[in-house]
């Protein structure tokens, strides 16, 4: 039989992680915990977040960043603590893993469409090859109306992670988060 | 040379981190002294951003050097910040290149090519280092660094082959920094150590690969790559052009005002 697979390896891998963990419960927690630069995104969905443990109270949760420069991972380390309090862990030690690096392709299906329906294009609405450098030639559809007719404004964004595209559509300017 | 000297210790694997550190706190400072000034509002927030990848670069390397530095005295209290902040002039061992004063618009594109050009490479390399950890943060900055690549040539490509103004300017920057990069190629005894250990990237090797590179972007730019002989280095050492004073000055006055302040 033939296996048409929905979801790429490296997605699966992670949710099989995730649903082989002995802590469900604190990775549903975590799941409120939203990425502070983008609301819309948990640091499951966004895919920062690597394994919890825990032994009594105190849990040490792994995460890996974004963009080495990334300012919000001092504040993502503090909202995870304070999340966890309501689960009676008085004590939680993050460790940052540098490798390996993260890469867009470990944020969720669901990510990526939080992503859109905020207004940020996700890397894979690139139309081509989205592993491929930006140019000046480079569409993106439009996440307000989904026209491929854009242009490149510039590589860098609000923050480091995202490239400022324009709809010539419907003239939107737009961000999207580039494939890293 | 005795047989002691030729065999890399903890110490220099921390001197190197923190070299790499220096390079990377020093050349973001001086991108963010562009933040408000860019000549347009994109460009402002793409310099902004390339600055802060540069302090995060820092901050892995800084990081690892404290935590060396911990384990190697049996402490627990050294930080990035001791690095950054707590040291001097004379222990900061970055490129000059780095330091140099901010300049106009050409001269900090002229200097980021050679830079980004060199990281690429540089890091390519550093990746197969034998220190996982250092193997680990060059994996994370190549990524960025590509893209500080793309955007220095375009840059290049933009103002070389721009107006006679710009393509003026271009050419004046290079030929001001050109003599600067030949340090960036130089290996002194510690480097050479711990290249022999496998854990530091062999510099020499790199310049044949970035001098093709950066002539191909220069003279697609109808630029001139600068035909000086003259060099200037020391940075390694701890000799330093005059900016360099200035900007630890500016950046490490809030510490040392409130000493131990913290965010």
């Amino acid at each position: 039989m033939q296996v048409i697979p929905t979801k790429s390896p490296i997605q699966f891998e992670r949710e099989q992680f995730r649903r082989n963990s002995e802590f469900p419960e604190l990775w549903q927690c975590l799941d409120q915990v939203k990425d502070p630069e983008i609301p819309a995104l948990s640091l499951w969905d966004i895919g920062i977040l690597k394994d919890i443990k825990r032994q009594g109270n105190q849990a040490s949760v792994t995460i890996t960043p974004t963009y080495s420069g990334c300012p919000a991972m001092d504040a993502i380390a503090e909202d995870i603590a304070i999340a966890f309090k309501a689960y009676g862990i008085e004590k939680t030690v993050i460790i940052t893993e540098l490798s390996p690096a993260w890469t867009t392709d470990w944020m969720t299906d669901k990510g990526r469409n939080q992503l859109r329906d905020y207004g940020i294009a996700p890397p894979n609405d690139l139309v081509g090859d989205h592993e491929q450098p930006l140019n000046s030639d480079s569409q993106v559809l439009c996440p307000q109306c989904g026209s491929a007719d854009t242009k490149l404004l510039s590589e860098y964004g609000s923050t480091a992670c995202k490239a400022l595209f324009q709809c010539n559509s419907c003239h939107e300017p737009f961000d999207l988060f580039k494939h890293i | 040379m005795t047989s002691s000297t030729k065999i890399a210790s903890k110490q220099d694997t921390i001197d190197y981190a923190a070299r790499l550190g220096d390079d990377a706190i020093v050349i973001g400072h001086r991108i963010s002294e562009w933040v408000s000034r860019a000549p347009f509002i994109e460009e402002d927030v793409a310099l902004g951003n390339v600055a802060l990848d540069f302090l995060g670069h820092a901050r892995m390397y800084y990081t690892y050097a404290a935590q060396l530095s911990n384990e190697q005295n049996g402490t627990d209290d050294i930080t990035e910040d001791n690095f950054a902040y707590l040291r001097d002039e004379r222990q900061f061992q970055n490129h000059l290149l780095h330091e140099l004063h901010k300049g106009d618009f050409a001269y900090t594109t002229a200097r980021q090519l050679l830079i980004d050009v060199y990281n690429k490479h540089f890091l390519e390399q550093l990746k197969n280092s034998n220190d996982e950890t250092l193997a680990a943060i060059a994996v994370k900055a190549a990524k960025e660094t590509k893209y500080h690549c793309r955007r220095s040539k375009d840059w290049t490509l933009r103002l070389g082959d721009g107006t006679s103004e710009s393509h003026e300017k271009m050419q004046l920057a290079l030929n001001d920094i050109w003599g600067y990069s030949h340090e960036l190629f130089e290996l002194d005894e510690l480097e050479q150590r711990l290249v022999d250990a496998g854990i530091a990237v062999d510099c020499t090797q790199l310049k044949a690969a970035w001098l093709k590179e950066v002539t191909a972007i220069i003279e697609e730019a109808t630029l001139m790559v600068p035909d000086q002989d003259w060099v200037v280095s020391g940075g390694r050492q701890g000799y330093h052009t005059e900016h360099l004073g200035h900007l630890l000055t500016e950046m490490q006055f809030v510490h040392r005002s409130f000493p131990g302040a913290k965010w």
